[in-house]
């Protein structure tokens, strides 16, 4: 008798808590640092020296909080499943489970997303303290914040499926220069995507990049009065990415799986 | 169970044109120790991961306890236990928590699953070990930890890839003892091996395989006595051996003689008959031996003969 997905789907969880929660602390410092000290300097820093204006770090902390919770479920799936599946064959005692593989697969999506919005959560008073108040800061509409969160996450996770299946162990670092790091600085992060009508091009070009609907969401949700994108439109794109990449990494996932 | 079909290629792992299995075709009754024997490459491991749900074949069939591989990998992955050629424990965990966590991937609650880690471990002499991290146990107390959690489940049938490569001689026999137990405990083994000695001391029955094609399959007596019937005979002379060639190959029962430099060698029936008249040959030649070595029939002599080429 086999046990039913959702029990080895519950052990994989428990796994992953296990492992997760004590490393948790250089989880965090691994993939919120850069967008803390980013906070820190365009945040605290040039408001004080004048450069920025004062209400630049209300479009900054949902760009902020964006970029964390991409980068921290991007990270906490592709890594581990890069080292998994190219040297250390760790992942192997679970592929011998008597379960489907897209089971494990989906498991580790589902744990890349709260890694996500753990990363979030963190990141949020950190930044908040450092930039002090900030106008226009809104925790009316909660439901809005945890949903755009999580689909954010669960985006990314997915994308972190696709990537750290479909590259190879040595392809590491040109994941990060030629994938992450655009994708970070034009995901509309660091500004609103409504100011990139400066640029229009720029601004259509950008519309293929994850990152600007999980920013523009975090906007929609934080400071729901300055200027966002469509939280329909948002979600719908959120959703659409999430599928494409669960249904291109689980594919990707299954050719390295059985070979 | 049974891969395979006559004439029925397996592709290799991922897209590219190797035909790593061709026709192999095997079954093996329940409660065998079977021993898969072959040079690196010759398609072991392919066969394995077909028979463990890892690789897909592109064709024919295998069953695994009668459940069908492609159509049912669940089925087959819940019956099964899979000792790695590279050890490749969850390095996250200890060494305990690698079998409790396994058990759990296959449904077993901690209550049923810890008693029996501890079991485990402590048959397989780490009991000691069960709270130390993974690294910290050595290549030989790795590998038992690899052989505990392929048994946490109970599974019908146990399949080792190369368990003792990288074992010192030590490790390598206390391997062996606990292999044996498992056996007589009456559980199914399959195990691939490219090491004579070991197929001999443990296999019930052996196929030889290379490049994907099934040489051989029968007992280690039964091989054995298929070997050439000859004894390799290798005598060092103490001078230049060609001259003593045509006087050798004279000799009735010697077959293939050969030389190079101070060293004649042939292949002689009945070997212990026909040395003196060797030796008595090779003096009237005016060389005596340094040196004498004989190699009686045995599977490396089989093998050699069926593939013209060495195992290791």
């Amino acid at each position: 008798m086999s046990p039913s997905p959702w029990k080895v789907f519950g052990a994989l969880v428990r796994r992953d808590v296990h492992v997760v929660s004590r490393e948790l602390p250089f989880f965090l410092l691994r993939t919120t640092l850069q967008p803390i000290m980013f906070t820190f300097v365009f945040g605290y820093l040039l408001p004080r020296m004048g450069f920025v204006q004062q209400g630049y770090t209300a479009a900054l902390l949902p760009g902020i909080l964006g970029v964390s919770l991409a980068f921290a479920s991007v990270q906490a799936v592709a890594l581990p499943m890069v080292a998994d599946f190219g040297w250390t064959l760790e992942i192997e005692d679970r592929l011998l489970a008597p379960v489907p593989t897209w089971v494990i697969a989906l498991e580790k999506v589902i744990a890349g997303t709260a890694q996500g919005v753990i990363a979030a959560l963190f990141v949020l008073p950190v930044a908040r303290l450092i930039m002090g108040p900030i106008a226009g800061l809104d925790f009316a509409h909660f439901g809005v914040v945890v949903g755009m969160t999580l689909l954010g996450a669960f985006a990314f996770s997915a994308f972190g499926l696709l990537l750290g299946t479909a590259i190879r162990g040595e392809q590491i670092g040109l994941m990060f220069g030629l994938i992450v790091a655009p994708m970070i600085f034009f995901g509309c992060a660091y500004y609103p995507w409504k100011a990139l009508s400066a640029a229009p091009i720029v601004q259509t070009l950008v519309l293929v990049n994850p990152l600007v609907y999980v920013s523009e969401g975090m906007r929609g949700a934080l400071t729901p009065s300055l200027p966002h994108m469509n939280l329909a439109v948002v979600a719908g794109a959120l959703v659409l990415l999430s599928a494409i990449f669960m249904a291109l990494g689980l594919r990707t996932f299954d050719r390295r799986a059985v070979s | 169970m049974a891969p395979g079909g006559p004439g029925s290629p397996f592709a290799g792992p991922g897209a590219r044109e190797i035909l790593a299995l061709d026709g192999l075709d095997l079954s093996v009754p329940p409660g065998e120790f079977f021993g898969l024997l072959g040079p690196n490459g010759a398609g072991k491991t392919t066969t394995i991961g077909i028979l463990t749900t890892r690789v897909r074949p592109t064709s024919g069939n295998a069953a695994v306890a009668g459940i069908d591989v492609v159509r049912d990998p669940v089925g087959v992955k819940q019956r099964i236990g899979v000792v790695p050629q590279r050890p490749n424990p969850d390095r996250q965990l200890t060494a305990i928590q690698n079998l409790l966590f396994h058990a759990a991937y296959f449904g077993i609650p901690r209550t049923v699953s810890l008693p029996r880690a501890q079991a485990l471990l402590d048959q397989l002499e780490i009991g000691d070990r069960g709270e130390a991290k993974v690294e910290q146990l050595s290549g030989g107390q790795q590998q038992r930890l690899m052989i505990a959690r392929a048994l946490i489940h109970e599974p019908e049938i146990l399949f080792l890839d190369e368990p003792t490569v990288g074992l010192d001689p030590q490790a390598r026999l206390a391997l062996w003892e606990i292999l044996r137990s498992l056996h007589q405990q009456g559980r199914t083994i399959i195990m691939t091996t490219h090491y004579m000695e070991e197929a001999d001391r443990l296999c019930e029955r052996l196929a030889i395989i290379d490049r994907g094609k099934l040489l051989a399959l029968d007992t280690p007596a039964g091989l054995k006595a298929r070997a050439p019937g000859a004894t390799f005979v290798q005598i060092t002379l103490d001078g230049e051996a060609l001259q003593a060639l045509p006087a050798a190959s004279a000799v009735p029962g010697v077959t293939k003689a050969a030389t190079k430099g101070s060293e004649i060698s042939m292949y002689a029936e009945r070997a212990g008959e026909a040395l003196p008249a060797i030796l008595r040959a090779l003096e009237q030649a005016g060389r005596a031996p340094v040196d004498i070595r004989l190699t009686p029939p045995s599977l490396e002599t089989l093998f050699v003969s069926l593939t013209g080429r060495k195992l290791e």
